[in-house]
């Protein structure tokens, strides 16, 4: 059954990351965002039922849940007509991550975890909501560079190819570290008595974490904003990048 | 029932024609009414006459009246499908100077509105502003600014999204300038400072738009105030230099100079959250979105072919409605006929057999006129019309 939701939750990211390329086809570009994440939803909940208790319990499954959250996140902040590009900008990722999640066995039925659920459901369930907001904030922040660089170069497209404006990118960016810093915040926090319960010693990916979490905290307290906002918000993403793939070759 | 179009625009006739025939929209409306199912739309770059059961020629005796010549040489004549077609392309805002322009919409509205026309132009009308509509929403062909003011207020709220509470500072009273600030001002925005040479210009620009007049040189002391900058002086030299700007880390302050020569000075634009336009930079970036028009164009006149397909329909099926409404009353003459006989029955079942009777009626006529609809589309409306007159007219 899981196998059977894997296709259409692909079918429809795919089909709205091609449709973005073509301003006509944004609405059916917009369906495929919602026809896939429900079915992903779905594939998720199957998983769920499946082993009967939380199935993210490998890299490839953790990849599976974050594609899931980043979608989910962009439906909340900006999926939307004139909004385009930044549809563009996320999807292709949503597919290429996606199908890593697959090669990677995220999608099939998985094992039931040794962990018990509400230690997966905090620790992992926030850590990865988490770098879901992190990932949709770079990809806002990647749109701000590039919108204040077409105003710097006067680019005469600049109302034909449109994206959000500079402020509404801004604001969404903050808002979207705003609300991942906290998750990632209890996130650590109970990896953290986890290990010192069991008595496990801190690992690197665990130091990236707390490296991700200091430039985001970093970002939030000095009140970032601007160009310097948008460098440290795709600074705070290369962290989450350097967890993820540590994520696939140790801590589980 | 057939209609025609008789007009001239700015394709065919020069400004100073055309302002001859141009009319205020309650003279328009009285010619329409004059000539009778009629509606007159005029606007700065056209003037047509839509007159239902005529060939055109008295509504062009009033246009060459109003002109003063013969405009045979210019105005162009179209009947029925052909006009309609026109017209939705009118409304469509692709027959106008800018394609895609909005205002020619209202002006049709106004037009329709203010006339009294028969059930033909009615239906062509109505057809004409839904037609409109939908070209407006499905396509993007007025979305993008084709004006340099309207661009310069398009690219503000590029910068800052909604522009409701935005303080605009505008500096001189030039023309273009104003257009401008008028357009800020429509998105939202407010023009909280109006600096001028003249004191008195800006004290009129200021209360036309609701701000405080200032003079020139207090302009810099009020640059950490605002959000946008607009100016259109006639001053020799610049009148904001770099110096003049403050710091600007939590939100950009942006710089519309559509003065020539520049009022700006040109490195405003590298300093930080400082974006800086002028007249050029403006002017290349309403090319780049015409050109955008003229693509959405293409998608706007395959709508038009559409409409004017159903239009054309529909005026087929009006071939077969006299042969339809006689078979209707020769059906229900005779179930009035049949439903006499009962007319003891206790009102209760009386009732009851109406109903039933005319949903038979109803069913069984359906089908016919839906295939003679069907059929007039499609040309063949008279075999039809004239199959049903041998079926069910009077013997002959």
């Amino acid at each position: 059954m899981a196998e059977l939701l894997f296709w259409p939750a692909l079918l429809g990211y795919g089909e709205a990351a091609i449709a973005y390329s073509n301003p006509r086809y944004t609405r059916l570009a917009i369906w495929g965002v919602r026809v896939g994440w429900v079915a992903q939803t779905a594939l998720l909940c199957v998983q769920a039922a499946g082993v009967d208790a939380f199935p993210w319990s490998t890299w490839a499954g953790s990849l599976n849940l974050f594609v899931w959250l980043i979608v989910g996140a962009y439906l909340f902040w900006g999926c939307q007509s004139r909004y385009r590009l930044v549809g563009l900008g996320v999807m292709p990722l949503v597919v290429l991550l996606f199908v890593v999640a697959r090669i990677g066995g995220g999608t099939t039925a998985g094992e039931r975890s040794h962990y018990s659920n509400l230690f997966l459901t905090v620790h992992v369930g926030f850590v990865l909501a988490a770098f879901a907001g992190f990932t949709v904030a770079a990809v806002l922040a990647t749109l701000y560079l590039l919108e204040e660089r077409r105003l710097q170069n006067r680019s005469p497209d600049i109302l034909r190819m449109k994206l959000p404006s500079l402020v509404v990118l801004e604001r969404l960016t903050v808002r979207t570290i705003v609300i991942a810093l906290p998750l990632l915040t209890v996130g650590l926090a109970a990896g953290f008595v986890r290990m010192r319960e069991e008595g496990r010693s801190f690992d690197a990916l665990m130091g990236v974490a707390c490296l991700t979490w200091l430039v985001y905290a970093g970002f939030v307290f000095a009140r970032a904003s601007g160009r310097t906002a948008a460098q440290l918000a795709i600074l705070g993403f290369a962290f989450v990048i350097v967890a993820r793939l540590l994520l696939a070759g140790s801590h589980f | 029932m057939s209609f025609s179009l008789v007009g001239i625009s700015h394709h065919v006739a020069p400004v100073e024609l055309r302002e001859r025939v141009a009319l205020p929209l309650e003279r328009a409306a009285s010619l329409a009414r004059m000539l009778g199912d009629a509606v007159c739309l005029s606007t700065c770059n056209r003037t047509e006459v839509y007159l239902a059961g005529d060939d055109g020629t008295r509504a062009l005796s009033s246009l060459e009246e109003l002109a003063g010549e013969p405009l045979r040489s210019v105005a162009y004549r179209m009947h029925d499908d052909a006009a309609a077609m026109h017209l939705f392309r009118v409304s469509a805002g692709l027959d106008s100077l800018i394609p895609g322009e909005s205002e020619i919409l209202g002006q049709v509205r106004a037009a329709f509105d203010a006339a009294s026309p028969g059930p033909l132009l009615d239906r062509v009308f109505r057809q004409a502003l839904q037609l409109g509509k939908r070209v407006r929403t499905e396509t993007a062909i007025g979305e993008s600014p084709a004006s340099v003011p309207a661009a310069a207020a398009a690219l503000a709220a590029q910068v800052f999204g909604d522009l409701a509470g935005r303080k605009v500072l505008l500096v001189g009273a030039g023309r273009i300038g104003e257009l401008a600030a008028g357009n800020l001002s429509a998105r939202g925005a407010s023009i909280a400072y109006v600096a001028n040479r003249s004191p008195e210009g800006a004290a009129e620009l200021a209360t036309r738009f609701g701000g405080e007049p200032i003079a020139l040189e207090d302009v810099a002391g009020k640059l950490g105030e605002v959000d946008v900058v607009l100016t259109s002086t006639a001053a020799p030299g610049l009148v904001i230099g770099q110096n003049d700007v403050p710091s600007r880390r939590r939100s950009p302050l942006f710089f519309i100079d559509i003065a020539v020569p520049r009022d700006v000075d040109p490195e405003v634009h590298q300093l930080d959250g400082c974006y800086l336009y002028d007249i050029d930079d403006l002017e290349a970036v309403v090319t780049e979105t015409l050109e955008g028009r003229r693509a959405e164009a293409e998608v706007a006149e395959r709508l038009v072919v559409e409409e004017a397909e159903r239009f054309r329909e529909w005026r087929a099926s009006l071939d077969v409605v006299p042969a339809i409404a006689s078979l209707r009353a020769y059906a229900e003459e005779i179930r009035s006929a049949e439903l006499a006989k009962y007319a003891s029955l206790p009102e209760e079942e009386r009732r009851r057999l109406v109903a039933v009777s005319g949903q038979i009626l109803n069913k069984l006529l359906h089908e016919p006129t839906v295939r003679m609809k069907k059929a007039a589309a499609e040309g063949d409306g008279e075999a039809y019309a004239e199959a049903i007159r041998r079926l069910f007219g009077p013997p002959e």
